[in-house]
């Protein structure tokens, strides 16, 4: 808190500190952070996981069975 | 389409959806990401210390946006599943889902945020006060909607169930919200529209900058989200074979 204005270093050791701060800040933006991208991430899981489900599989004759029904359709 | 049998038009309105809701995303995700970077930056770099609360006012700058979208999201999500419940619309009720997990989280995020707030400002985790409780019962109403719906197997039973629930639980909405002043509350007011709290432009910028993010963010991921949820409910559904996705 004393003075400021100093060099560019100092400016951002007061920064994180957030007055003191510091723990409910940075612990606020943290989580909010690591839910909205967590929500991002379950997301592009998702669409994986679809993706996997909805492509042809020649692995066994039961998805093949359905892939050539598909094409049928 | 003119000489198909009508019950179509309901096999038509998420396919006709689908692909426009996928153009639309970039146009919401892309804002949505430069308008968090923009309100980050003017929250810590541009906004002044507070001169009562000192730095860990800036909690607020993502604790009131989270607590907004919370309970629009609600009032969103009770909308859609009132309209998927009363004219047997799918895509509505689909929408009502993909809500529900976004406004379940930002309401979470406005509680945790809230308690990291109140813990230096008024010296406690948590109070169960008016604001407070009828924000938790929120998360629960969120929690309830969310279990309700994957506990039974039949979607369209689900739905229904589901959409009661979020009827019900809408009165919360404007308990929430006129708690403040209904009750004697350790929660400050309305800081917006208040007059007598005096606020820096750049903290109602960086505030509503937030805002704006958050909403955006949360378009961005319904519409994602409800795509898949499409995807998921509809594989019978020819139209889906063929488009391309």
């Amino acid at each position: 808190m004393a003075g400021g204005g100093g060099s560019l270093t100092m400016d951002w050791s007061k920064f994180f500190s957030m007055g003191g701060y510091a723990l409910y800040v940075w612990g606020s933006y943290g989580i909010s952070f690591v839910l909205l991208a967590g929500e991002v991430l379950m997301l592009l899981k998702r669409k994986r996981n679809l993706k996997r489900r909805e492509s042809p599989q020649p692995a066994t004759s039961e998805t093949r069975l359905n892939t050539s029904l598909q094409g049928i359709q | 389409m003119s000489n198909r049998r009508i019950n179509w038009y309901k096999y038509a309105a998420p396919a006709n959806f689908y692909p426009l809701a996928g153009k639309m995303i970039p146009f919401f995700a892309v804002p949505a990401a430069i308008l968090f970077i923009i309100g980050i930056y003017v929250g810590f770099f541009v906004a002044p210390t507070d001169f009562q609360q000192g730095e860990s006012y800036r909690i607020l700058f993502i604790h009131v946006p989270a607590a907004w979208m919370g309970m629009f999201l609600y009032v969103m999500l009770a909308i859609y599943a009132g309209i998927g419940w009363a004219f047997n619309a799918r895509l509505a009720s689909m929408m009502a889902q993909a809500i529900s997990t976004t406004g379940a989280i930002f309401t979470f995020i406005s509680l945790v945020t809230g308690s990291l707030w109140g813990r230096p400002a008024w010296g406690v985790w948590w109070v169960w006060d008016a604001r407070l409780t009828s924000t938790l019962i929120l998360m629960f109403l969120y929690i309830g909607f969310i279990s309700l719906q994957s506990s039974i197997d039949d979607v369209r039973r689900a739905d229904r169930a589901g959409a009661v629930l979020a009827l019900v639980g809408v009165i919360n909405v404007p308990i929430i919200y006129f708690s403040v002043q209904w009750w004697n509350s350790l929660h400050q007011g309305a800081t917006i529209t208040a007059k007598s709290f005096k606020m820096a432009p750049s903290m109602l910028a960086a505030m509503l900058i937030m805002l704006a993010a958050c909403w955006i963010y949360s378009i961005a991921v319904v519409l994602v989200r409800v795509r898949y949820i499409i995807r998921e409910r509809e594989q019978e559904a020819p139209w889906l074979a063929e488009a391309a996705v």
